[in-house]
C-alpha cells in the first residue's frame, strides 16, 4: 500500500521525500487537532473520583 | 574454475544491448524485477501496523502533548483568577494587630453553582509554579477543561469549613493536576485561595481506597455518622499512575486562615509573582 503510494508520487526521490514529510505533517496535525480530542472524550480511561461515577 | 564467465564478460563488453548501468541500479538488476503488486496480505499488514502506530501516537498525545498544553493553560487561568481576587481585595488595609492575634474563624463561602470556579489550589510540593483552579462539580466539564482542572465534590464542605473539603483531579493527562500526589510529605503546605482569603492546610497522610469508597470524602472520613470537629481537605485522584484500579486520597488538616487584604502566607508569597 505504502509502496504503491510511493510509486504514484511524481518527481525524483528528493521531491517524493519532501512530499512524504509534508503529508506526514498534515496527518499528524489533523490527528492532534481533530481526531485525538474526539477520541479522548470517548475512551474515558481517566476516572479519578470516588463514589458513583 | 569460474574463469570462463568472467572472461566472456570482459572480452565483449560493447556488444551488450542492455545499456550499461552504474552504481546501485546496476546491482539491483532490471527495473521490472521489483514489482510486487497490491496484495491483500500486504495491505492488511500495513493497515495493522498503521493502527498500532495510531494507538501509540494517541497515548503520546494524551499523556504528554495534550497534558502539557492543558497544564499550561490551566495554570494561566488559575493565575488570572487569583490576580482578580487580589486586585478586588486590595483597598482594605490589613491591620497589623490582627495578624498577631490571628483572624479568628475562617470565612466559609456558600457552595457555588456547577462548573463555577471559586478557588485556586497551590501545592509547593507539586512544583514552585503549580496552581490550579478549583470549580464546583467533578464531571469531565470541569476536570478536562483547559481553564479549570480541579473539581469540588458537590455536597462536601467548602474551604475552611468544619468537615471535609474534598476535591478531585487527574493524575496524568488533561493537565495532571495531582500528578505528584504520592510525593507529598508530612506537614507539606496545601494552600487554597478564594475571593475571601487564603486557607492553609498541612498534609497529614495518604490513603489507598477502592473506587467505590465514597466514605473517604465524608465530613469525618470513613465515619459518615460522626459529627466533624476538624477542618480537613481531601485530594483524590486515580492510583496507580496510569491506572484507574484504585483511588489515592491525600488528607490535609486546616492550620490557619488570612483574608485577602492580609496578603498570602509568607511561604506562598515567595512563590507568587511579585504584585
Amino acid at each position: 500500500m505504502y509502496a504503491a503510494i510511493w510509486r504514484l508520487m511524481p518527481g525524483p526521490v528528493w521531491v517524493r521525500l519532501l512530499l512524504v514529510l509534508v503529508l506526514l505533517a498534515a496527518v499528524l496535525y489533523s490527528l492532534a487537532t481533530w481526531v485525538f480530542p474526539r477520541v479522548d472524550t470517548m475512551v474515558n480511561n481517566q476516572e479519578v473520583t470516588v463514589g458513583a461515577p | 574454475m569460474f574463469a570462463p564467465i568472467r572472461i566472456d564478460c570482459m572480452t565483449e563488453p560493447a556488444k551488450s544491448e542492455v545499456p550499461v548501468l552504474r552504481g546501485r541500479r546496476a546491482q539491483r538488476g532490471p527495473k521490472s524485477r521489483v514489482r510486487p503488486g497490491l496484495s491483500v496480505f500486504g495491505v492488511v499488514g500495513e493497515l495493522l501496523i498503521t493502527g498500532g502506530a495510531l494507538v501509540l501516537l494517541f497515548l503520546g498525545w494524551q499523556l504528554w502533548w495534550n497534558d502539557a498544553v492543558m497544564a499550561a493553560s490551566q495554570s494561566r487561568a488559575a493565575e488570572s483568577i487569583s490576580q482578580g481576587w487580589v486586585d478586588e481585595g486590595k483597598p482594605d488595609p490589613a491591620p497589623a494587630a490582627a495578624a498577631e492575634a490571628g483572624y479568628g474563624d475562617p470565612v466559609v463561602a456558600a457552595a457555588p453553582g456547577d462548573q463555577t470556579a471559586f478557588a485556586v489550589l497551590y501545592v509547593p510540593r507539586f512544583g514552585d509554579t503549580y496552581k490550579r483552579t478549583i470549580a464546583e462539580g467533578t464531571g469531565t466539564n470541569v476536570l478536562n477543561s483547559p481553564d479549570l482542572g480541579i473539581g469540588h465534590y458537590p455536597g462536601t464542605q467548602m474551604p475552611g469549613e468544619v468537615g471535609n473539603f474534598a476535591i478531585a483531579s487527574h493524575r496524568s493527562a488533561n493537565g495532571g493536576g495531582m500528578h505528584l500526589i504520592h510525593e507529598l510529605q508530612l506537614g507539606d503546605a496545601i494552600y487554597v485561595q478564594t475571593a475571601d482569603g487564603y486557607y492553609t492546610y498541612r498534609f497529614r497522610d495518604l490513603e489507598y481506597v477502592p473506587p467505590s469508597a465514597v466514605e473517604a470524602i465524608a465530613p469525618v472520613p470513613h465515619d459518615p455518622d460522626l459529627t466533624p470537629v476538624d477542618r480537613l481537605i481531601a485530594l483524590t485522584t486515580c492510583n496507580p499512575l496510569l491506572s484507574t484500579a484504585e483511588r489515592i486520597i491525600a488528607y490535609g488538616v486546616f492550620e490557619s486562615w488570612q483574608p485577602t487584604a492580609a496578603g498570602p502566607p509568607a511561604e506562598l508569597a515567595a512563590l507568587l509573582p511579585a504584585a
